[in-house]
């Protein structure tokens, strides 16, 4: 109870405030504008240092606790054990190998929550200078050349670039989390038989001009489309969002 | 030998972890005090709810009769699940077909532990009332039928369960992916129907199989 009241007074450490407005994502509702509202979210993602202190709060958590379908079998899977880190990755590195139920966990514990899918678009889209950096060619290139990098889960949170906003890591380190992540749509390879899903991407929205930025995209919104709640996977973290 | 383990892993991928999990379970198991920080409440409930089972969900959801319960109040039942939302136009009706046939085809004495569970994607506008007269113009009135609201939180959540995926493009449209579940009676998950107007044999032999 304690430790709860301290959190919820807490909440805004460590937080910056987005301010909202609207914006075409990239693949969802066919190219109809998304309003954002003004929101918080955490400056870096979540470190293997913070999520320890998580689960021995919360021993629900621990890797031998954690239920299999709230967390599969790569859940913490590099830690030593339930209480230890491995020491080949340092802990200020983001937290991966966890689910989505964890991570949702982990915020509402926090007094937060994860952001939406809109909200980290919303973010994610600016560089250092711009808040809407999407048709700056160097940017996305910056993006695809970090999805070619192999094991960038290793290094420490803030190696990466400050954006306008003043949000670390959004592209360099880790993939993350997002709240309605299963709102995602895919046909083909990744869903079978869903309707509607040439609202996503078999319509004219692939066609553009702006390739880069659409591929970059693509490949994000892919991912969420071919993962499950539970999946633990080696690349993805997470950060915390809170309403304003 | 854990750092065995840990050089193993680094050099090989996740199939090989899996295969490997056990044998790091065992490790961590083997630390007593890690164990009794449990709480006695989650010791109990491991013994009679399984890793698996949806009935480790707390969530409280609203029946069509405006009954407010959990999904472990329906231990001991076969259920299968389905996510809609009233107002649909198209790939529902065709669901609330394939979950009728379903019905249709069951054997009458595999019929007494089976729940049929409609679970609606928009809590906003699926009040119990809508609910209520949806399952009268159904013809989905017995007790086997079941129509659950639950929080925006709380179904986005269970579709996450249900590996469903669904999305708002409209007030009163979703787009959602098409799949009917059966989870037998301890609540694990063991099949899924994905897709319209499929053919519903392994869906119903399924369920014959885990009722007899």
């Amino acid at each position: 109870m304690v430790m709860t009241f301290i959190n919820v007074n807490a909440q805004s450490v460590g937080m910056v405030e987005i301010k909202g407005g609207a914006f075409v994502p990239l693949y969802g509702n066919d190219s109809v504008k998304v309003k954002v509202d003004d929101f918080f979210i955490d400056v870096f993602p979540i470190t293997r240092e913070e999520y320890l202190q998580f689960v021995k709060d919360n021993p629900y958590w621990q890797r031998s606790n954690a239920k299999k379908i709230f967390a599969d079998g790569n859940y913490l899977i590099n830690w030593y054990n339930d209480l230890h880190l491995n020491e080949d990755t340092p802990p200020q590195a983001p937290i991966t190998n966890v689910s989505w139920f964890a991570a949702k966990r982990y915020c509402e514990i926090q007094g937060k929550r994860l952001p939406t899918m809109d909200e980290w678009e919303f973010v994610a889209m600016a560089n250092e200078k711009l808040p809407d950096a999407r048709t700056d060619s160097l940017y996305n290139q910056y993006i695809l050349n970090w999805y070619e990098t192999p094991k960038t889960f290793n290094q420490q949170i803030g190696s990466t670039f400050k954006n306008y906003w003043g949000v670390y890591d959004l592209h360099g380190l880790v993939w993350e989390w997002t709240l309605d992540f299963n709102s995602v749509l895919l046909s083909g390879e990744s869903r079978k038989d869903v309707d509607n899903d040439r609202n996503l991407f078999c319509g004219s929205g692939s066609i553009g001009a702006t390739d880069l930025m659409n591929y970059a995209a693509f490949m994000r919104y892919a991912f969420r489309g071919s993962i499950k709640a539970n999946y633990s996977v080696k690349n993805l973290g997470f950060r915390c969002a809170k309403d304003k | 030998m854990l750092n065995k383990i840990k050089n193993f892993m680094a050099n090989h991928n996740f199939n090989i972890l899996y295969i490997l999990l056990p044998i790091i379970l065992i490790y961590s198991c083997s630390n007593p005090n890690e164990k009794q920080s449990n709480t006695l409440k989650n010791l109990d409930q491991e013994q009679v709810i399984s890793d698996l089972s949806i009935y480790n969900l707390p969530s409280t959801w609203t029946t069509q009769n405006g009954d407010d319960i959990e999904l472990k109040n329906l231990n001991g039942n076969v259920l299968v699940m389905v996510m809609i939302y009233t107002s649909c136009q198209v790939a529902c009706p065709r669901l609330v077909a394939d979950m009728r046939n379903i019905d249709a085809q069951l054997p009458q004495k595999n019929k007494n532990n089976v729940k049929f569970i409609m679970v609606s994607i928009d809590p906003e506008t699926d009040t119990p009332e809508r609910l209520k007269s949806f399952s009268i113009e159904n013809k989905m009135e017995t007790d086997q039928w079941l129509f659950l609201r639950g929080t925006e939180d709380d179904t986005r959540e269970f579709a996450a369960v249900l590996a469903v995926n669904y999305k708002q493009i409209s007030p009163m449209n979703f787009s959602h992916s098409n799949i009917i579940s059966v989870f037998n009676k301890k609540g694990e998950l063991q099949h899924q129907q994905e897709g319209l107007g499929m053919d519903n044999k392994e869906t119903i032999e399924t369920i014959i199989q885990l009722t007899n």
